[in-house]
């Protein structure tokens, strides 16, 4: 448990994040481009189509895997400002700040594919839908939480201000998780769940958990990658960076 | 295989500008993330190894000129 703690404490000074993180990181990338070319080819070319959607079934691949990002990234978020606020830990602030834009990409895609996907197979592209509507307000929260964390001309003012909301905002994750069985309108329930098998044989979901899974590498590696330009950023007067930079030791 | 050829590949079963304009955005953006990513790590470590040598060579002239630097 000591051990444990000591980590999670060490976590938390920069320095140390910067020096693990870039050994941590490259082992993510591998990862996701592997999963992700994999997933592809397989959903693409591979996957039997389905017999009421055809090939537009496809979608899925790219749609399922945004959509758990966007919520998966949106309480990662909270989680960090948490800490943040809690220990006062700033490389918590800065994962949660560069975490923002990501999920609001990621919010974009899920919402962007799944209004392709619905003209084919609903014969719309929106419809004010439980589902859809909780993903739009999802997109706001992000832009909200980038905007307000720019709002402050004090940085540790915008950096607690963006916490509280992105802590209060994840209130719209379950109702995010819960709208299909609330007010199953338009929007399919779950794909995947935990307690049951797909509904769907395993040629099709195989291929979208290794989407899933090439997802959460490729959001694991980036969010790295752009903690530790933020770290240079914000450090940028600390002995170490100024050494790393080529500055006296 | 789902598809008998390539041409069939592309079609998609007529359903192709769904299935193209959503895997298009998506592998697009996803790319965007990763090039804007390196970069914004390229620039910033850049503007830090030149102010490094920028200040480096203050250092060196204000100390050939000593203690004339407040006369000029």
């Amino acid at each position: 448990m000591g051990k444990i703690w000591s980590f999670i404490h060490k976590l938390g000074s920069p320095k140390w994040f910067y020096a693990i993180s870039a050994r941590l990181m490259p082992w993510f990338w591998v990862a996701a481009a592997a999963l992700i070319l994999v997933g592809s080819v397989w959903g693409l070319a591979f996957a039997p189509a389905d017999y009421q959607q055809g090939n537009s079934f496809r979608i899925i691949y790219v749609h399922v895997p945004a959509a758990f990002l966007a919520q998966s990234i949106f309480v990662s978020m909270a989680v960090a400002g948490l800490v943040f606020m809690v220990w006062k830990i700033k490389v918590a602030d800065m994962a949660a700040a560069v975490m923002a834009p990501l999920g609001a990409v990621m919010t974009f895609i899920s919402l962007f594919s799944g209004a392709v996907w619905g003209v084919p197979t609903w014969g719309t592209w929106w419809m004010w839908d439980a589902r859809l509507t909780s993903m739009l307000i999802l997109l706001f929260l992000y832009l909200g939480v980038i905007a307000l964390r720019g709002a402050f001309s004090s940085r540790d003012s915008g950096s607690r201000a963006a916490s509280v909301l992105a802590m209060v905002g994840v209130i719209n994750i379950p109702i995010i998780k819960y709208s299909v069985d609330w007010w199953y309108t338009l929007h399919q329930p779950a794909t995947f769940s935990v307690t049951s098998r797909p509904a769907m044989p395993l040629e099709m979901w195989a291929p979208l958990l290794i989407m899933v899974l090439g997802f959460y590498c490729f959001f694991i590696a980036a969010t790295l990658m752009r903690t530790r330009s933020e770290i240079l950023r914000r450090e940028a007067n600390k002995r170490w960076v100024r050494e790393l930079a080529g500055g006296p030791s | 295989m789902a598809f008998d050829s390539f041409q069939d590949f592309l079609a998609m079963g007529g359903h192709a500008p769904y299935v193209w304009a959503s895997w298009g955005v998506t592998g697009a953006l996803l790319a965007g993330i990763v090039l804007h990513a390196r970069a914004e790590r390229r620039q910033l470590l850049r503007r830090l190894q030149r102010r490094e040598r920028r200040q480096a060579t203050t250092d060196r002239t204000s100390h050939q000129t000593g203690g004339q630097r407040h006369e000029a």
